[in-house]
């Protein structure tokens, strides 16, 4: 990720062990992936295939969506506790409404996204915690997923359907769907200079004032956008999943969050890298399932062994970050 | 034990007519969502009692359980999409969701994989369900309301875990069984949520604002939980109808030692997980006559038999029962009667 030439700084000095320690850190997403993918690939070799990849890793892109989504919102310095029940509640929009009164369902989701702006400007305006602000949003998401859905069921919309099980020759469906997220976001983000204000209100809010930017603007962008990955996430599980179910979001919160991590971004700051984000998403995704199914662990021990494989993996993460300060 | 098993075997031709078919070499993989209460773990350790001794046996080459470390249907679902890539010939499942699991499920059985709900049962018609009629239990409850009060009177229900089918069968069944005794009306109604704490606080809230009380009609896992807020509140003590768990078996005990108290018990077995299993071993074995969706009777004890079900149940558990092949093999028979 960095542009220094090796050989052209010297060994010992600070600057040069700093600058590999970041090269480290953008390799490591990818490394932890390998890794992972090694580790199945040594366990499972069947799961080596394209019928492997598109069975292990197509319940990845609707997390590597919501974790873009988070990334997002951590761009801004900003944390997203409602990103899982949004997603459970577009779940329920997609299989009731837009298969349905399909105009209805589109104005209802461009409506949820307009939401998620109005917080942003909320949360800019009054200053208030993101945390909190969010974590009552997770109630209000989750108790309207139930009204629209009070009991399990529902159907995804043929076309949704087809999408989802698109089986493109050569390369699985869901690896090319995670190219194509992290080069449009890291096009978008880092590559074009509106991202870098966006990534600036994270990294310094007070400089980019006085250089005479809207940050009531760039929070509103930064969580719609939130709001757009969150509706695609939850469009792009109930695709797999067929029908929808109030609480199928619940746990990405937490996996979008140690995704981002995971991929080489900070809490704050504005360092994020969605490459880094979707490629950390996948890592999660294997580590925590086809992993843990393969390695045979007796059942009292496995709610366990997911969560050591998650803190390993993160640690590796922070142990890096940590010798580049 | 060799003899029934050879018997065993026998039956299973007989009953089958054709089926030949060796599941010697047949892996079967138990996917379940929850580990977290008493009625889980017992039926886990039932589970792995029955399946050691089948793969002892040689009736089939492995069953390995698969325990999700959250209660979240995307888990669930990539589990079942790792247990098809690891080569199992049949799943036994107990669903985190009735449909969202359903793209799943139809992945599995594409893939030649024979999928067996139970409990929490999937609505994929590719797939088997275990279903136990948790509206007759209901309904049953009434029934055996009215033989201990022949003279009626008020009744207060307590609902299981909202949203859910188990919680909607039940209270239909009951509801069937008021309408059919009209000495019986429902006065108040909370949710206990399966548990004895939840419902002990929400049948201490109510209680001020009811009249007498004559019965609790309920959904297991909360009626000693609704007797200790009734002897907390000094209310009379009520008909309470019981959920086969190891603390109401006790108290219903006692109660029966100190003044002959009567009542009923029943409840899903957790060892249907067991019965979930013959049938997809059966199902391996070759028959194609196995109804998808298969009525299992709930498991029962009544005022004379309770007290020797009592000291076989762990402090803190829930009555059991063990399916062997014959059962099954029996229960299954009871349905393509049907």
């Amino acid at each position: 990720m960095t542009a220094i030439a090796p050989g052209t700084v010297p060994k010992a000095s600070p600057r040069g062990s700093a600058a590999r320690a970041r090269m480290l850190r953008g390799l490591l997403p990818a490394l932890s992936l390998a890794l992972v993918l090694l580790a199945i690939a040594w366990l499972n070799p069947r799961a080596i295939s394209y019928f492997g990849f598109n069975l292990m890793l197509n319940l990845a892109i609707p997390i590597a969506l919501a974790t873009i989504a988070q990334m997002f919102v951590i761009a801004g310095n900003e944390l997203d506790l409602s990103i899982g029940t949004f997603v459970g509640f577009v779940g329920c929009v997609t299989a009731t409404w837009l298969r349905d009164a399909p105009l209805i369902g589109i104005l209802v989701l461009i409506g949820s996204i307009g939401v998620y702006a109005l917080l942003g400007a909320l949360i800019h305006l009054r200053n208030l915690p993101s945390i909190v602000v969010t974590l009552g949003m997770s109630f209000v998401w989750q108790g309207l997923a139930i009204l629209i859905l009070p009991k399990p069921g529902g159907k995804a919309p043929e076309w949704l359907l087809s999408i989802m099980s698109f089986k493109p020759p050569y390369v699985p469906f869901p690896i090319l769907a995670a190219l194509l997220i992290a080069a449009v976001v890291h096009f978008g983000l880092m590559r074009t200079s509106y991202g870098v204000i966006l990534r600036g209100s994270g990294g310094n809010a007070a400089a980019l004032r006085r250089a005479g930017w809207s940050l009531l603007k760039t929070k509103i962008v930064l969580f719609a956008l939130t709001g757009l990955f969150g509706v695609l996430s939850g469009m792009a599980l109930i695709g797999i999943t067929t029908s929808a179910d109030a609480n199928i979001g619940n746990g990405y919160t937490l996996l979008s969050i140690a995704g981002v991590i995971l991929g080489g971004g900070e809490f704050v700051g504005g360092r994020v890298s969605p490459i880094g984000a979707v490629i950390g998403a996948l890592t999660l995704a294997l580590a925590a399932s086809p992993l843990l199914t393969f390695m045979h662990i007796p059942p009292d021990w496995q709610v366990a062994a997911n969560g050591a494989i998650l803190i390993i993996v993160l640690a590796a993460r922070v142990l890096i970050s940590r010798r580049e300060r | 034990m060799k003899k029934l098993l050879v018997l065993s075997a026998f039956a299973a031709m007989l009953a089958s007519g054709t089926a030949l078919a060796d599941t010697s070499g047949k892996k079967i993989a138990f996917s379940n969502n929850y580990a977290g209460n008493s009625w889980r773990q017992a039926m886990l350790d039932s589970y792995a009692i029955v399946t050691k001794k089948a793969v002892d046996d040689k009736i089939v080459a492995a069953a390995d359980v698969f325990t999700t470390a959250d209660k979240e249907v995307p888990t669930q679902a990539a589990q079942v999409q790792n247990l098809i890539l690891q080569g199992y010939d049949a799943i036994v499942i107990n669903a985190a969701s009735p449909d969202a699991l359903n793209g799943a499920i139809k992945q599995a059985c594409d893939a030649g994989i024979v999928v067996v709900s139970f409990d929490g049962i999937v609505t994929e018609p590719c797939a088997y369900r275990v279903v136990v009629d948790f509206k007759d239990m209901g309904k049953q409850e009434v029934e055996q309301m009215a033989k201990f009060q022949p003279k009626g009177g008020n009744l207060l229900e307590i609902r299981g875990l909202a949203g859910t089918s188990i919680d909607e069968a039940i209270h239909a069944g009951i509801l069937e069984g008021v309408s059919a005794h009209p000495e019986f009306k429902i006065v108040g109604s909370v949710t206990g949520d399966w548990d004895q704490t939840t419902a002990q606080k929400a049948v201490a809230t109510i209680l001020p604002s009811l009249p007498d009380i004559v019965g609790v009609v309920d959904q297991g896992g909360d009626g000693y939980g609704a007797a200790q807020a009734f002897a907390a509140a000094g209310k009379p003590r009520p008909t309470i109808i019981m959920g086969n768990r190891q603390d109401e078996l006790k108290w219903w005990k006692e109660q029966k030692e100190k003044d002959g108290y009567k009542t009923w018990s029943a409840s899903i077995a957790p060892g249907v997980s067991t019965l979930a299993f013959w049938v997809a071993q059966q199902v391996l074995d070759g028959r194609k006559d196995i109804p998808h969706d298969l009525l299992v009777p709930y498991l029962a004890f009544t005022q004379d038999d309770f007290e020797a079900a009592l000291p076989k149940i762990k402090e803190g558990g829930v009555a059991t029962h063990e399916y062997t092949q014959e059962e099954a093999i029996a229960a299954i028979k009871a349905n393509i009667k049907q």
